[in-house]
Parts: structure tokens; C-alpha cells; sequence
């Protein structure tokens, strides 16, 4: 049996145009809506299969508003079995200050009897890809961290897992408990199924309050790259436009030298 | 002193760790001269340690540390970090960089960790040195954030492509100083335990490519692609597809270009199709030309193209095969 904690952060949808906030401090996402990253659908699905295959326990974790209970519904609404919300304005907090909030929710849990054996995560936030919640809270807990995995599995006390390296894909095998940082493109995420979402109403989520200290983002301000107005060149509409872009290709020497 | 985490593959130090190396000494100068040091942690056969020497001296590097530790053949974050704090805590370096690779990236934020200080994730600018303040992509690239550092150590990543590489006017003889790093057995849990090469990935090959052909929804299904990938046979290229693509099942995930992919930097990009989301720009923006082929002349990708084609790229790009196998 394998307890897995997983965690998700809401993020602005941000598909289309970003607008930022008057203060410049965050993304006024009003428009947009709000969503997780595919890293975090893609680790939810992980937690829900390695918690069917052992039996175990799924518990979903954010740090953020409480509005971010809407992330959480939606990950017990496909598998997870329970939730927990740190409340915090996630804007003003640095990734030390999350992986802390995060291996406070371990440690208490274990106080209390439950432990996770496998704490999932996505590889990197959505907003404000900081790349390091994961490591920071491995070290917290005093765990072994893999990022950038793909696929992973439960086989008694270890884990294998495997993620996309530089030569092919690289494989782990390493003792739990341990911390991993999710990729996008291993497992498909699932969706939500009636019942899945009716249980998800009433599945428990637990409000806690952050406690650890602040260290803070660093984040000075928020800014939007120089719009460039366009200058495309329409070559031509449909196939008689071929001479026009092999000239184009020739021109800027990828074909012909 | 800024240190600078080298990476290398077949070519010697790659490309990404050059152009962090150059960014390093263009911020080296704004510091006062600060002399730039090199940190080669993965050991070396002596023909390779000769290339990459030479590579770090045409960078203008003073002093290259290098890790003597077999056991970091094998990669694994922990014990790499170990290798680099060890130098770092030597050295006094008082700024830590490296390219916003993974592993670069990985290796950072464990580095960040044992010396108890805050990491800049992806960095393109550094705005000033007293205070430190730089410039970093966020949300995928859509936007920018100004970070201050304020520790005795700034540890920094580089976005992959924010400068060229350039050689330093004053090319240098780098010391070359081996070590032995505090490496534990502890550092050594998460190491890779093999790699499986059987499965064909160009990951490599997409983001090193001189041109990348795109594909998105407009393939129109899993068989859409022929035409694309003779496009990208006849110009030497490789096949880069937006996140729907491999969301749908369409083609493997190792060929997505985006946030959540690859990020390119080729001579020329001709996405085919592809819309242009915010997902996938911040994946190709590094483009030097982009030639968009599409049906939609508002979509975001052909207004922030270079050159654009009007219709359906399964007409538009057989045409342009023929043509150029017309010319061969």
C-alpha cells in the first residue's frame, strides 16, 4: 500500500492574451479563468493510478486562495480521496516558502498516522516556473527527488520511475519515500466521470492555516514583453505561392549552398 | 568570481552553456572585471577535456573545476549539486550560473537548497547589480519578471537562447583545476539506473535544428503528416507539433515544441496549421525567420510570422516539394 500526496497550483488560463494586474504584482486573470498546469493533470493521474494499483490513499494538496478549492474538487473528481487547501496568497510566496507549507502538511499528517510514501508534483509551475518547490521540499523531508519524470509505479517499498534525458529515456529505481516531479506526455489524463464528480462534492477538504515564515519571490515587478506591431509578408495564397517561398528559402540560405 | 555550470555532449560544451557563459561575462564586466570561472562536474575523456578547455578559453574562462569522481559518470542531481557547491564554497563565487536546461535547471535548484538561497529560474536580462536585479521568463514566456537577489550568492539560470555565444575579444588559456567533490552515498539515491535508447527520440535533434518544419491541428489526424515530414527531409530539418498534436495522440510527445515541450531556436520555423497559442510561442519565439503556412490570416501565428502563406497546408506543401525537387 502507498499513500500519495499530490499537489496542484491554480494558475490564470493563460491561452490567450496575459494582462497584468494596476500594481503590476500578479496576472488579472477575471477574464481568462483559472486552471493547473498539464505537468499537474498528468501527476493527479499518476497519484490516482499508483493509489489503485496498491490500495493506498490519494490526497490532493494546494497552496493558495480559497478559491483554489476549485482545482482541488476537480482532482478528487478523478480519483483523489481527499484534500487539502494551505491558505495562502500564493503571489507573495517564494518557492522555499511553498515546499515548507507543503512538508508541514507531510509532517503533521504523519504525526497523525497517515504517511506518504510518494509525494508527486509538476515539474514546474505554470506561472511562475521557479523549477524548484520540488527539490526544496525533498530536502525538507529529507527524501530522494527525480524531476522531469514521465511514468512511474509502485513495486513494494520502490519506486521505478522513467523520464525523457538528453540519450533516451532515463529509468530510476529508488527507495520510498520519496518526491517527483512530474512531466506532461506519460499518462493521459482522465476525465471526470458522473459519480467521480458527485463523490467530489463530498469528499473532505481540510483548511489549514500557513504557518511556516516568509521568505518571499523576489518579485519586484511584473511586465509584458514589447508588442511587436505585425510585419508579416503574405508570400501568396495556396500552392501557387511555391516559387515564392522556395525563392524565400533560397534567399535566406537554407536551400541552395 | 561568477561560476558558470558547463554541460557538454558530443560537441563539447553545448551551445546553451556557451551562450550562459557569454551572458555571464557580459555581467562579470557590470560587476567591477569579476573574472568567470567554469565548473565541469561529468568527467571527461582527455580528447574531450581538450576540446571543452579550448571552447571555455575562446569564452574568455580564467579557471576551469573540474569534479574527479567516477561516480558522476553516471548523472544524478544530488550528487552533481554536491560537486558544484563544493566549488562554489572555494572559490567564493558570488554569482552561480548555468543554461535553463533541465538538468541545468534541476542541478540549480538542489545547489539553491544546500546553500540556503533563493534561485532565478530562466533569466534573459540583468536590469542591475546593486541591487541585483534581473529580468526572468514567466508564464511560459508570455511575461517577465523583475527579481531581486539579495543573497551572497546568486544562483541564476539562463533562458536557452536570450544571447548569442559570443567569444570573448581576449580569448584565455583557462587553469584547469581538478578536485575531489564531497560526494555522499546519500547523493547518489536518485541517480539514473539505465537509460532505454530503443525508443527513436530526436528531442536532441528538435532543439538543436538549423530548421524546424511545425505541425498543428491543421495536419487534420495521425495521417496528416507525410507531406509535413517530406518537407522536412528535403530541407534538412526536423518535425516540431503543437501540444494538441500530442495531446490527441497524433505524433509522440518528444516533437512538441512549447511550454510544456521543446523550445527552439532554428535558422527558420514554418509551422503548418498551427494557431499560435501562447503555449506554443513560448516554445519557437527564439526563431531567427518564421514563415507561417495557415488558412487564417488573423491567427497569432501568421501575425507575428516574418512571412506567411494563405490556404491549406495539404495543398500548400506539396506544392512546395515539388518545387523544390524541381530546382535540385
Amino acid at each position: 500500500m502507498a499513500n500519495v500526496l499530490v499537489c496542484v497550483k491554480r494558475v490564470p488560463d493563460t491561452a490567450g492574451e496575459v494582462l497584468l494586474s494596476a500594481d503590476g504584482l500578479s496576472v488579472d486573470a477575471r477574464h481568462v479563468g483559472y486552471t493547473v498546469s498539464p505537468h499537474e493533470e498528468c501527476a493527479v493521474e499518476l497519484a490516482t493510478q499508483v493509489a489503485e494499483a496498491t490500495g493506498g490513499r490519494a490526497t490532493v494538496l494546494s497552496v493558495g486562495s480559497e478559491d483554489a478549492v476549485e482545482q482541488l474538487r476537480n482532482a478528487l473528481a478523478v480519483g483523489c480521496a481527499d484534500g487539502v487547501l494551505v491558505e495562502a496568497d500564493a503571489d507573495l510566496l517564494g518557492p522555499a516558502d511553498v515546499a515548507a507549507a507543503v512538508a508541514g502538511v507531510v509532517r503533521e499528517r504523519e504525526a497523525g498516522g497517515l504517511s506518504y510514501d510518494l509525494v508527486l508534483l509538476g515539474n514546474d509551475a505554470a506561472d511562475t516556473g521557479d523549477f524548484q518547490v520540488p527539490v526544496r521540499l525533498a530536502y525538507a523531508l529529507g527524501r530522494p527527488v527525480l524531476t522531469g519524470i514521465s511514468t512511474c509505479e509502485v513495486q513494494d517499498d520502490r519506486l521505478l520511475a522513467r523520464g525523457d534525458g538528453p540519450d533516451g529515456t532515463e529509468v530510476f529505481e529508488l527507495p520510498l519515500p520519496a518526491v517527483v516531479a512530474v512531466m506532461e506526455g506519460g499518462v493521459s489524463p482522465r476525465y471526470p466521470s458522473i459519480p467521480g464528480r458527485m463523490k467530489a462534492k463530498r469528499a473532505p477538504v481540510e483548511t489549514v492555516a500557513l504557518t511556516a515564515a516568509r521568505q518571499g519571490s523576489g518579485r519586484v515587478r511584473l511586465k509584458l514583453p514589447p508588442s511587436q506591431p505585425s510585419s508579416v509578408e503574405i508570400l501568396g495564397e495556396g500552392p501557387e505561392a511555391a516559387p515564392a517561398v522556395v525563392d524565400l528559402l533560397t534567399r535566406i540560405g537554407v536551400v541552395g549552398r | 568570481m561568477i561560476l558558470v555550470l558547463v554541460e557538454t555532449d558530443a560537441q563539447g560544451a553545448t551551445l546553451v552553456s556557451r551562450e550562459a557563459l557569454t551572458f555571464a561575462r557580459e555581467t562579470a564586466a557590470r560587476l567591477g572585471d569579476q573574472p568567470v570561472h567554469a565548473a565541469v562536474v561529468a568527467p571527461l575523456e582527455e580528447s574531450m577535456a581538450t576540446l571543452v578547455m579550448k571552447q571555455l578559453g575562446e569564452q574568455g574562462v580564467a579557471v576551469v573545476h573540474t569534479a574527479d569522481d567516477e561516480r558522476l559518470t553516471t548523472y544524478a542531481a544530488a550528487a552533481h549539486a554536491a560537486a558544484v557547491v563544493d566549488a562554489v564554497r572555494a572559490e567564493q563565487a558570488r554569482m552561480l550560473v548555468a543554461a535553463g536546461t533541465p538538468r541545468g535547471n534541476e542541478v540549480l535548484a538542489h545547489v539553491a537548497t544546500r546553500l540556503e538561497v533563493a534561485m532565478a529560474a530562466n533569466v534573459v536580462a540583468v536590469d542591475s547589480v546593486e541591487p541585483l536585479v534581473v529580468t526572468r521568463q514567466v508564464l511560459g514566456g508570455s511575461a517577465l519578471e523583475e527579481m531581486r537577489l539579495d543573497d551572497a550568492v546568486a544562483v541564476l539560470s539562463v533562458a536557452g537562447h536570450a544571447c548569442d555565444p559570443e567569444p570573448a575579444e581576449v580569448p584565455t588559456a583557462p587553469e584547469r583545476l581538478g578536485y575531489t567533490p564531497s560526494v555522499t552515498d546519500q547523493d547518489l539515491v536518485a541517480r539514473v539506473a539505465r537509460t532505454e535508447v530503443t525508443v527513436v527520440d530526436d528531442t536532441a535533434a528538435l532543439t538543436g535544428a538549423r530548421v524546424v518544419v511545425g505541425a498543428g491541428r491543421g495536419a487534420g489526424g495521425p495521417d496528416g503528416f507525410k507531406d509535413l515530414l517530406e518537407l522536412t527531409e528535403l530541407l534538412g530539418g526536423a518535425l516540431g507539433v503543437s501540444r494538441v498534436v500530442t495531446s490527441l495522440g497524433w505524433r509522440p510527445h518528444h516533437e512538441q515544441v512549447g511550454q510544456t515541450g521543446s523550445r527552439i531556436a532554428p535558422d527558420l520555423y514554418v509551422p503548418c496549421g498551427i494557431s499560435g497559442a501562447i503555449q506554443h510561442w513560448a516554445g519557437c519565439q527564439s526563431a531567427k525567420t518564421i514563415l507561417a503556412i495557415n488558412t487564417d490570416r488573423d491567427a497569432p501565428m501568421v501575425t507575428k510570422a516574418h512571412y506567411a502563406v494563405i490556404g491549406d497546408l495539404h495543398e500548400i506543401v506539396p506544392a512546395i516539394n515539388e518545387e523544390l525537387r524541381r530546382r535540385k
